[in-house]
């Protein structure tokens, strides 16, 4: 990948045939697109009139709506229930698989071909997987929605009254949704091409702020559901006995910083407090390297390493990325879990990751 | 029935390393090719594929070193998952 970015996943991908009327089904991103937030961070999403205006006109025109939505799918199905939106879907895939895979269930449910699709998410992360995966597609910048819906292929080239009850006519097709038994993750391949930039560094004050919102919204990736206020995490960033490390990553700009971890130093036990992740960089897999980095540091300095775990079920994903970075359970109350990692066999970063340590 | 799994097991992993030659025994992590991605989706492929959750406690690293400890696990797991299904 060059400097100036995934080329490729520009919003106007035309793929072969722009005729008039070829986009059949659009597939929407939900967190930052149909709606103004984060999910997972913060239950007060705002659906944005003008996206849910364009859906409800489309729908009416015959042009089919889905969802590609990395999100926990009961929670979010439950939101677009109380929004009254969840109708306008067929086929929602609401998982962390691959968007593009997510696309690939869409087109084989409704028997359209890839070409039919149109994918809307504001982040060009996901539209260069999806670019990246399924070129056929159509990828749009939610920033672009307007003049993209203005051009031909999103005209339908015929309105008969069939096609306002089209939706309804696919509908009664779905007899039993046997989609997504499959989790297909973001491939290796696409990462590799990414280069995402890694990089940990002990919090300074400038970053604690993000810190604080971290700690404060990621409800689903944080490891032991505690929370610290500015003031708190401002104490631990000094104290001598504790580790306050942040993880930021240069790709799609807009996530700056993803994770935070707290240690809490002992001569001969380092005890991990708190971890939390953006749940929308997740499922890059970055997880396992930040586990891993302080794994390493725990080795190099000779203490044993133990992880207070508070199980959610929303943060499972997280528990799975502590299982298989090689930590174990020790103790249990209830849900709440302690960890102790085993130091002897500590795996390298993926290929695809360019780790960066800053002292 | 584990044969099976262990086969089925073994199918999905090597769809996902096509490159790699893989027995039943041999070690997932020892051969490095295993990222938190990956650890994801065996995850949900197994719980997807047998129709069980796994539960917390069996989610350690010792259970998913080799398609033959995933076979072992989904046996430990399913009987639980059918008592689940008769509640």
């Amino acid at each position: 990948m060059t400097a100036e970015g995934p080329g490729r996943s520009g919003a106007s991908v035309l793929p072969g045939r722009p005729a008039r009327g070829r986009i059949k089904c659009i597939v929407w991103d939900l967190d930052g697109t149909l709606w103004d937030g984060v999910l997972l961070e913060d239950d007060l999403v705002t659906v944005r009139p003008q996206v849910a205006e364009h859906i409800r006109r489309l729908d009416g025109l015959g042009i089919l709506h889905s969802i590609a939505s990395k999100n926990d799918r009961e929670t979010t199905l439950a939101k677009l229930r109380a929004l009254g939106l969840e109708d306008l879907f067929l086929y929602p895939q609401i998982t962390w698989n691959s968007k593009s895979s997510s696309i690939q269930l869409i087109a084989k449910a409704l028997n359209l071909g890839l070409d039919a699709f149109a994918f809307v998410d504001d982040q060009e992360f996901e539209r260069a997987e999806v670019a990246h995966g399924t070129p056929e597609v159509t990828c749009v910048d939610i920033t672009e929605l307007d003049e993209a819906l203005g051009r031909p292929e999103f005209q339908p080239r015929f309105v008969t009254d069939e096609s306002a009850r089209r939706r309804e006519m696919y509908r009664a097709q779905i007899t039993r949704d046997d989609l997504g038994r499959e989790f297909v993750g973001t491939s290796d391949e696409f990462l590799a091409e990414l280069q995402m930039a890694f990089t940990i560094q002990p919090a300074r004050r400038e970053d604690l702020q993000r810190a604080e919102e971290l700690t404060v919204r990621t409800n689903q990736l944080n490891a032991t559901g505690r929370t610290y206020s500015y003031e708190e995490l401002d104490v631990l960033r000094e104290s001598p006995d504790h580790l306050l490390l942040i993880a930021s990553t240069d790709k799609f700009g807009a996530y700056g910083k993803i994770g935070v971890v707290l240690v809490e130093q002992d001569a001969q036990v380092w005890h991990l407090r708190m971890m939390l992740m953006s749940c929308r960089v997740m499922s890059r897999g970055v997880g396992m390297v930040l586990l891993n980095h302080i794994m390493r540091l725990a080795r190099d300095a000779g203490v044993a390493l133990l992880a207070d775990f508070v199980e959610t079920g929303r943060n499972r994903m997280m528990q799975v990325t502590y299982a298989f970075a090689g930590f174990h359970e020790v103790s249990r109350d209830g849900a709440r879990v302690v960890l102790a990692a085993d130091l002897a066999d500590l795996q390298q970063p993926p290929p695809y990751v360019r780790l960066e340590i800053l002292g | 029935m584990s044969d099976n799994v262990q086969e089925q097991v073994l199918g999905f992993i090597r769809g996902r390393l096509p490159d790699v030659e893989l027995s039943e025994s041999e070690d997932i992590f020892q051969l490095g090719f295993v990222n938190s991605l990956f650890a994801m989706e065996l995850v949900m492929f197994i719980e997807k594929q047998f129709g069980l959750t796994i539960p917390n406690d069996e989610l350690q690293i010792d259970n998913f070193r080799t398609a033959k400890s995933m076979a072992e696990l989904v046996e430990r797991c399913a009987p639980l998952a059918a008592a689940a299904e008769m509640a």
